[in-house]
């Protein structure tokens, strides 16, 4: 599997990618571990005449929390996630999810910020992040500017980031309450049949918030508001878990393929679900 | 376009140059520029893990991986880590425990377990099989390879208490 030939940059700044990507327009693609775009490229199936390496860029494999909030770099990889040990106690989803994704060797390559400006629907941390309403840091000719996750996704490998910009961290409001990332996979390295993040708080025995995010069951990740509402106000009892369930299969959109028909994801999206608001309320 | 680019690797500690096409596969850099033949081309889809090597102390697949990535790093295949007079532990326990059938995954395997026992010196059955997800087998069913790596780990750990 040979692919095309390509021009290959590995520039030592921002600005000079930037400069990249302006001069080349959508001939240009940034790369981070390449763990998504390589394997399109050999199959010939992404086309990319001018490939910006981002390795050669420092600071953008930071991971910084404060009292506030989680600021990962775009090189981060899901490797880095699960070995800092303060971003677990920080924020211990992002180690769940990271823990379920790919293998040990694909995950000491893939990135953070490849994972989410992909736009690939079958990328875990997109859902995670519309879970935790983070917000995406995007840099151009134009300076800075950042979108929120749940903004960010207009269709598969579509997203709000202009063919001139890039993907440079994430920033995660600090969470708080119990969590749970939840995901059915036909084996190690694939991506969902139907993925489910979420996070709750409580106060009392009574649900005091709820986010829910889904994976892998529609064109772009689903930030369930309506699914996240049903549990706000109950003690997260079965009619409760039944009205959430109801709610996200309304949200979601998922298609045939050969993970399954349509009644089976939707069947599955309904399991993982339950699951994942269980174990996050018994954490909460 | 497809300007040729100057490399250089330092490949199982001996420094290569050479031009490259950035789009090569270090796989193919490996086992056909370099004549490093240990490395395997499974599944070249990144699932299988038979090509995976060490590069700058991390377990990467080589085939889903430019040349031009790699340039300036340190690589380390299985012919770095043991050869038929000197056989690392890993592999003197894949031979005694029955870690291999065809052997084809075997490079990748072992290449992997270094720096699984370098992570986690000591690991339960479940770290190993957990850690070890990256690389098939469809020979073994995994039993023995699980076997010889616990049993590795023990030479090893013993080894080191010995030296102390």
């Amino acid at each position: 599997m040979i692919p095309a030939a390509f021009e290959y940059y590995r520039p030592s700044d921002l600005a000079g990618v930037i400069e990249l990507l302006e001069e080349h327009g959508d001939d240009a693609r940034v790369m981070a571990g390449g763990h998504s775009l390589i394997p399109m490229m050999k199959l010939r199936m992404a086309d990319v005449p001018h490939l910006i390496d981002l390795q050669g860029i420092s600071g953008l494999s930071d991971i910084t929390i404060d009292t506030e909030s989680i600021r990962i770099g775009a090189l981060v990889t899901q490797t880095n996630i699960i070995c800092h040990e303060d971003l677990a106690a920080a924020a211990p989803i992002l180690r769940e999810t990271a823990l379920q994704i790919a293998d040990p060797q694909v995950r000491n390559m893939g990135t953070v910020g490849g994972n989410v400006a992909n736009g690939d629907p079958g990328n875990d941390m997109p859902g995670l992040m519309q879970c935790l309403n983070a917000s995406f840091t995007l840099i151009g000719p134009d300076g800075e500017r950042n979108v929120a996750a749940r903004d960010f996704y207009e269709a598969a490998y579509m997203t709000a980031r202009e063919d001139d910009e890039v993907l440079t961290a994430v920033t995660i409001p600090l969470p708080e309450g119990g969590y749970a990332y939840e995901k059915q996979k036909r084996k190690i390295g694939d991506y969902a049949t139907a993925a489910a993040a979420v996070q709750i708080t409580k106060i009392g025995e009574t649900c005091a918030s709820a986010s829910i995010a889904m994976t892998n069951l529609s064109d772009i990740p689903v930030f369930s508001e309506a699914a996240s509402t049903a549990l706000v106000g109950t003690s997260v009892d079965d009619a409760a878990l039944k009205a959430a369930v109801g709610a996200m299969l309304g949200d979601i959109d998922p298609t045939e393929d050969n993970r399954g028909p349509v009644a089976f994801k939707k069947h599955v999206a309904g399991v993982i679900l339950r699951r994942a608001i269980l174990r996050a309320w018994s954490r909460a | 376009m497809s300007n040729k680019m100057h490399i250089k690797l330092n490949v199982n500690g001996k420094a290569e140059e050479f031009l490259a096409e950035p789009r090569e596969l270090l796989i193919y850099t490996l086992r056909e520029r370099l004549n490093i033949t240990g490395p395997h081309i499974g599944c070249e889809t990144s699932h299988c893990g038979a090509c995976t090597v060490t590069i700058d102390g991390k377990s990467v697949k080589a085939c889903t991986m430019f040349v031009a990535q790699a340039n300036g790093a340190e690589v380390t295949t299985i012919e770095g880590i043991g050869g038929p007079d000197d056989l690392h532990p890993l592999q003197t326990a894949f031979k005694e425990h029955h870690g291999l059938q065809c052997g084809y995954c075997t490079p990748g395997m072992i290449t992997r377990a270094t720096k699984l026992l370098e992570d986690i010196p000591n690991p339960t059955e479940e770290e190993i099989r957990f850690g070890m997800a990256g690389n098939l087998c469809r020979c073994t069913g995994y039993q023995n390879i699980v076997k010889s790596i616990k049993a590795a780990a023990a030479e090893m750990n013993a080894a080191k208490e010995a030296a102390e």
